[in-house]
């Protein structure tokens, strides 16, 4: 049974959710059943007083393993914040760490992921940290006791697809860890080709969230990732032959 | 006395604990997450903080994020 | 954590299955990759895959020419020393073979490397046996204080050291080391180490490591291919080179493919290794590490290392002399093995010209 474990949890489901940007969250629950998945994102706000909203949380059905995220943070020390108070609101101990100090294009502060993933990890979090395909960034989340690393296809809420396909094979290569690819994945066949080339799972919101219809854009999805996965677990087969028979390179063996 | 709220200041016109405080505000006590000046407080520790003047108090709930 | 951990996870019994199982469409499937994993590595040594020799040997040679270009680095060895306190079944060194030892004084040293750096070398590999009351680490730092003033990079292969000695070495101006394990399968090694500080399997097996902790810019490592079945020391070698890639991204990792020649001690050694399984093992590593150096001695002929160039190799030595002051004494005491490719730098690097590489004599120089 293909199955992925973070931090102690067996998931069948190899697709993340998120829960922003929907018309209307009551779409959340079917948004779920459709796409089968097992873990669901959310986001830590103040409280505004002045205009009350609902609460995402009636809308997430029970079982889901939740991964509250640390949007908002410019900082580790933000990050860390947002983290032990998503943790003191008894959701669990998972933590999407996102650390974005950059405004304009919403990329991933490496260092202060780094050093926000050293102190939660060191907490008993399950510190899953959003950011840019960079090997040695990486390599050091590995180090400090990430759970998984999550880096970006594209830049969030792009839907432009895997525009980081090269680095992320390198990820996939080298890090022993789950990589997960999160932000930019724009259509299923996106998060299929993540899926073939070894990814351990995708996570993705606004591509299903801005959908026409968002139950069965989840439930493509689902499909989309299941394929992936079950091309990389059998094998791609070669893409280039290297038979040649002109100029031999071995023929002198045979002498 | 007053107390800041999320930023902004709030009155609180009689001595109330914590608990009644949020009660008040007509929040579902079960979904949000309060940070009494800047230590995070447990459910159960709400009815025993008795809010003081300048208290700050940040109240914050989970939505949707990605 | 060391590389003996990683060892130890491939049992006998798991390397025979894959080298029974693997089939014609796995290779195919392997050869398609972009990254090997150490178990398509492994299935690529397998008997199977000798059927894709020339299929291997054409991807070996389209990702070397894509990483290094058609281009072979020359160096030479030169032996300071063949003092040694080690027993070692199948060496020449052997302190049990009676000869009269020779170290290099300080004024050989000059006029070896004079003779050498006429040849317009560069990249000079010093090598002593194991002895380090008589030639340990002052004795190289006084040789590399030399050798400095003739050559662009010095390499040294010596016995294991210390972490702390490396960094002595490399302060004194070395920046490259080799070291062999021989064998890595513990069993026959003590055997083959009958005794001497080289018995110690883990000391050896770590110094890479420790070489490349030291801040070592490039190291390399080889198992003398013979001494037990080849298919399982190389691969145990490029994983070994994959662990120290990994874990040391800064270190320029290669490795040596030699397998044993005839010497004057006495070789106990029944696996023969013939050309065609050097040449599955040189491109199944290139498959598995494109970027990784591939130096190839002159225990090749002549013939074999031509054809060897397009095959993967990175690196070859020329004008060899394995005896201690070989260089200026041509009819100097016995050597470390038998040369078989004796053609001197000129004629090495006509060759190289004449096959559409160039030869190259100084790849870097540290400032």
């Amino acid at each position: 049974m293909d199955q992925l474990v973070i931090g102690g949890r067996s998931l069948q489901s190899r697709l993340f959710i998120g829960t922003g940007k929907y018309s209307a969250d009551t779409l959340i629950p079917e948004v779920v059943k459709k796409s089968g998945s097992e873990v669901i994102t959310v986001a830590l706000r103040r409280i505004d007083f002045n205009s009350p909203t609902g609460n995402v949380m009636d809308h997430i059905p029970s079982g889901m393993q939740l991964l509250p995220n640390t949007s908002g943070a410019r900082n580790a020390q933000e990050a860390i914040r947002i983290a032990r108070l998503a943790k003191a609101a008894g959701c669990g101990n998972w933590i999407k760490i996102e650390v974005i100090s950059d405004n304009k294009y919403l990329l991933p502060d490496g260092y202060e992921t780094i050093k926000a993933t050293e102190v939660l990890a060191g907490e008993g979090f399950v510190v899953l940290p959003y950011i840019s395909p960079d090997l040695m960034v990486a390599k050091q989340l590995v180090e400090v006791g990430a759970a998984a690393v999550m880096p970006l296809g594209a830049p969030i809420g792009s839907n432009r697809g895997l525009k980081t396909k090269e680095l992320l094979r390198i990820l996939i290569e080298e890090i022993a860890l789950p990589v997960i690819v999160d932000a930019g994945i724009g259509k299923p066949s996106d998060a299929c080709e993540a899926m073939e080339m070894g990814a351990a799972a995708c996570l993705l919101n606004t591509a299903i969230a801005s959908a026409n219809q968002p139950e069965l854009m989840a439930e493509a999805f689902g499909m989309a990732v299941a394929a992936g996965r079950k091309a990389y677990l059998a094998g791609l087969g070669r893409s280039e032959k290297y038979a040649s028979s002109s100029s031999p390179l071995t023929g002198f063996l045979h002498n | 006395m007053e107390v800041v709220l999320n930023g902004t200041v709030a009155n609180v016109d009689k001595e109330m604990n914590l608990w009644e405080f949020l009660l008040s505000k007509e929040l579902d006590l079960e979904t949000i997450i309060v940070e009494y000046n800047e230590v995070i407080v447990k459910k159960q520790e709400w009815n025993m903080i008795i809010l003081q003047d300048k208290d700050r108090l940040e109240v914050l709930k989970f939505v949707g994020g990605g | 954590m060391s590389f003996y951990d990683e060892y130890l996870q491939y049992s006998n019994a798991d390397m025979e299955e894959v080298f029974q199982h693997t089939t014609s469409a796995d290779i195919e499937r392997i050869i398609g990759k972009d990254r090997l994993t150490p178990r398509d590595f492994l299935a690529l040594l397998s008997p199977k895959a000798e059927d894709y020799l020339e299929w291997m040997a054409q991807k070996a040679n389209q990702l070397t020419v894509q990483n290094f270009g058609r281009v072979i680095l020359l160096y030479t060895p030169m032996y300071l020393s063949d003092y040694c306190t080690n027993k070692c079944t199948y060496c020449g060194f052997n302190v049990t073979n009676a000869f009269t030892r020779k170290q290099l004084t300080m004024e050989e040293v000059e006029k070896e490397a004079q003779t050498v750096a006429a040849s317009g070398i560069q990249h000079i590999l010093i090598l002593t046996g194991d002895a380090p009351a008589i030639a340990g680490v002052p004795y190289m730092k006084e040789c590399v204080a030399i050798l400095k003033r003739y050559f662009s990079s010095i390499a040294i292969e010596v016995y294991a050291m210390e972490e702390e000695e490396y960094a002595q070495l490399m302060e004194a101006g070395v920046e490259s080391m080799t070291m062999y394990q021989e064998t890595y399968n513990p069993i026959l090694y003590d055997r083959l180490h009958v005794k001497g500080p080289k018995k110690d399997y883990r000391y050896r097996l770590d110094a890479p490591e420790r070489a490349c902790k030291a801040g070592m810019r490039a190291v390399n490592i080889g198992a003398l291919l013979g001494l037990d079945d080849w298919r399982r020391d190389g691969f145990f070698t490029g994983l070994h080179a994959n662990y120290l890639q990994n874990k040391y991204p800064g270190v320029e990792v290669s490795i040596s493919l030699p397998r044993i020649r005839p010497t004057m001690g006495n070789c106990e050694t029944g696996n023969s290794v013939n050309d065609k399984s050097i040449v599955q093992f040189m491109t199944a590593f290139r498959l598995f590490m494109p970027r990784a150096g591939m130096p190839l001695s002159t225990r090749e002929n002549a013939e074999f290392r031509n054809h060897a160039i397009k095959l993967g190799i990175t690196k070859m030595s020329a004008g060899v002399q394995t005896a201690v002051g070989g260089h200026i004494d041509s009819q100097e005491n016995s050597g470390q093995f038998a040369v078989s490719d004796t053609r001197n730098v000129k004629e090495m690097s006509d060759a190289i010209l004449q096959l559409g590489y160039q030869p190259v004599f100084k790849d870097w120089q540290a400032i």
